[in-house]
């Protein structure tokens, strides 16, 4: 029993940073349609960045750093690649983004290489008892942050100008812009912000210890399992969606055969995929002729 | 594009394959500079045309799917794995012939298509894609640890004999290069043929709208069940080749970046167009095998302390690099690909005083 509840503490914990990658992906996604396929990517290139400027100007300067940089990665990415595809059918976005996810992989190898950066240690590490249950601090860390990510999103969506205009824009560029939203800077802050996200995600996960490399993108990739499960156009489907790839992730690796952590998640995808297409909190979009 | 004073009359004229006599015979000629390039060029040449075979198959099948029914698929090398495994085990284990193995492992491959294909029926865009997504993990999951025994999971792989045509032993790049060469040409020929009779009309109006397509009463479910199938069983049939050619199987040489990578052939290709997966295909293995030279050479740019094992990290980046930079350029600066600036260019040779 024990063991049971350490796994789901310890699945719910690395859920949360599925949740958060998720939040990212589901932020661009219903801003401007568009599947970030490299969120993966953009996560690894902050934290390699981060990483970097944490050795240049010490650990709170350098986080700051990292996370603005993100932030204007977002801009110039939008800028560069997606602007250019508006009005494109799906099938070219979901291209330029793996192509993207492949510029990014490719900087990042030749920049610094496929060695394992870890991150100065500012969350104090070890872990502390529950009941029976160990519950590592970083871990506790990187949920606490995660769900405060999430409630901040919830509340700019729901009061902000800025939140309330990415809604719209959601809902049909046409009329978001002729109500006199300015589309083409929702779309360039959407993925400052989402970037933003991914950043602040790679210092979460630089600091659980497994630290960061070109090659760790398989985290991105399962983020997407949690996106679809939760659906793709809600911000609390990405959240649940996370946890519960987590958990069922850890009980299955744990219970079952430590292998299938690698594939629970796209098992899960699939069985949803088949049973509710759209997710759990999805839309199911009505299509005329 | 036509030559001046051809006409279409008939229906069967415009889409015969050979337009004129002057197609017949540049195609004849082509076939003989096939037949003798071995003997004109080296073995290192004669392997990068081999490799532009075996995945020009593979994404000619894919654009069947992609480019001619509008789905999406990021499986297609999981399904070349299928392949490549089901003819590997054929002939090892069961000792069947290699030519009986190659169609075996087509309908492998293409029965796990069409498990993976099944989801279409309700889904669409990125949903599918990360249906076929789950394919690229799944799939080399159950090889690596269902039969361990048998498959060899990732040590030590399985070891595949090469190919044995009527006991002819294709195991020099010669021999495996005419091989290649006379099953991408019978393959492109089918696949040409698809796309000009009613189940190629049918799986361009599924993708040009497929409600559309449902109201002229084409059955959408069994059309796209039919793309995913011929998509896979091309898979199959590469992946197969490609065992027979490499001699060892690991399900790590199957993995979703490579599907990505046929993805990115088509689209720099050109969708739509057979030629245009050939197209793509010949571009990003050139570009590959010039990353090989160019890497070593910037290697050498490099400041002394540096360069100490530098420069793998240099040759695996570039190569990454040139890819995604190569689809995000042609993306947004020549969307329809290669296939049509090669029309483009053929149109103004014929036009010439009068192309603009």
């Amino acid at each position: 029993m024990t063991f049971f509840l350490q796994l789901t503490v310890t699945g719910l914990l690395t859920g949360s940073l599925y949740a958060l990658i998720a939040l990212g992906i589901v932020l661009i996604y219903k801003a401007t349609r568009v599947f970030n396929f490299a969120q993966g990517e953009v996560l690894i290139i902050s934290g390699l960045m981060t990483t970097t400027f944490m050795s240049m100007f010490g650990i709170a300067l350098g986080l700051i750093c990292g996370i603005i940089i993100a932030f204007f990665m977002g801009l110039v990415v939008e800028r560069l690649t997606l602007r250019p595809l508006i009005g494109q059918p799906i099938l070219s976005t979901i291209m330029m983004t793996l192509g993207l996810a492949w510029v990014l992989r490719g900087y990042g190898t030749i920049g610094w290489q496929s060695t394992i950066r870890h991150l100065p240690e500012f969350i104090p590490a070890g872990q502390f008892k529950l009941g029976e249950v160990g519950v590592s601090q970083t871990h506790l860390v990187a949920f606490i942050v995660s769900m405060l990510a999430f409630i901040l999103f919830a509340i700019f969506f729901k009061k902000t100008k800025l939140g309330l205009g990415m809604r719209a824009t959601a809902e049909n560029h046409q009329y978001a812009q002729s109500t006199g939203i300015n589309v083409r800077g929702v779309f360039a802050m959407t993925w400052a912000i989402s970037c933003m996200t991914a950043g602040l995600a790679a210092i979460l996960l630089g600091a659980i210890g497994g630290g960061i490399s070109p090659t760790v993108s398989m985290i991105g990739l399962k983020a997407f399992p949690a996106v679809i499960v939760g659906g793709l156009e809600s911000l609390p489907g990405a959240v649940i969606g996370g946890l519960a790839i987590g958990l069922i992730e850890a009980w299955a690796g744990g219970l079952i055969h430590p292998s299938l952590i690698d594939i629970t998640p796209y098992v899960i995808l699939l069985f949803v995929l088949f049973i509710k297409p759209y997710g759990i909190f999805g839309l199911i979009r009505i299509e005329r002729v | 594009m036509k030559l001046f004073g051809t006409y279409d009359v008939r229906y069967t004229q415009c889409s015969a394959i050979f337009r004129t006599r002057v197609h017949k015979v540049i195609f004849a000629l082509f076939l003989v500079l096939l037949l003798f390039l071995p003997m004109l060029t080296g073995s290192q040449f004669i392997s990068l045309i081999n490799q532009i075979a075996v995945t020009s198959i593979s994404t000619i099948g894919l654009m069947i799917l992609v480019g001619y029914a509008g789905q999406i698929s990021l499986g297609q090398s999981a399904f070349m794995a299928v392949g490549a495994y089901t003819s590997g085990l054929l002939v090892t284990l069961a000792g069947f012939p290699f030519l009986l193995a190659l169609p075996c492992a087509g309908l492998a491959a293409g029965l796990a298509g069409l498990i993976f294909g099944i989801p279409s029926l309700r889904l669409k865009g990125f949903y599918l894609a990360m249906a076929t997504l789950a394919a690229s993990f799944i799939i080399p999951w159950l090889i690596i640890w269902v039969r361990p025994d048998i498959t060899g999971g990732v040590y030590p792989g399985l070891t595949v004999p090469p190919p044995d045509i009527f006991g002819i032993r294709c195991d020099t790049e010669t021999s495996i290069y005419y091989l290649f060469i006379s099953v991408t040409i019978i393959m492109v020929y089918f696949a040409k043929n698809i796309t000009r009779t009613r189940v190629g009309r049918a799986l361009v109006a599924i993708r040009d709208n497929d409600l559309a397509a449902e109201v002229l009463g084409i059955n959408i479910f069994k059309y796209k069940l039919i793309a995913f199938f011929i998509c896979s069983v091309y898979a199959g049939v590469a992946g197969a080749l490609w065992g027979h050619w490499q001699r060892a199987l690991n399900p790590e040489h199957f993995t979703l970046m490579d599907s990505v990578w046929y993805l990115g052939m088509i689209v720099i290709g050109g969708l739509g167009s057979i030629m245009g997966a050939i197209f793509g295909t010949t571009f990003i293995r050139v570009l590959e095998h010039f990353v090989t030279f160019i890497a070593p050479v910037l290697e050498g740019l490099l400041p002394e302390g540096l360069a100490g094992g530098y420069g793998i990290y240099i040759f695996v980046g570039l190569g990454a690099l040139t890819f995604g930079l190569s689809m995000v350029l042609f993306l947004i600066f020549e969307p329809r690909g290669i296939n049509h600036a090669w029309r483009v260019f053929l149109a103004s040779w014929r036009l010439h005083p009068f192309s603009d």
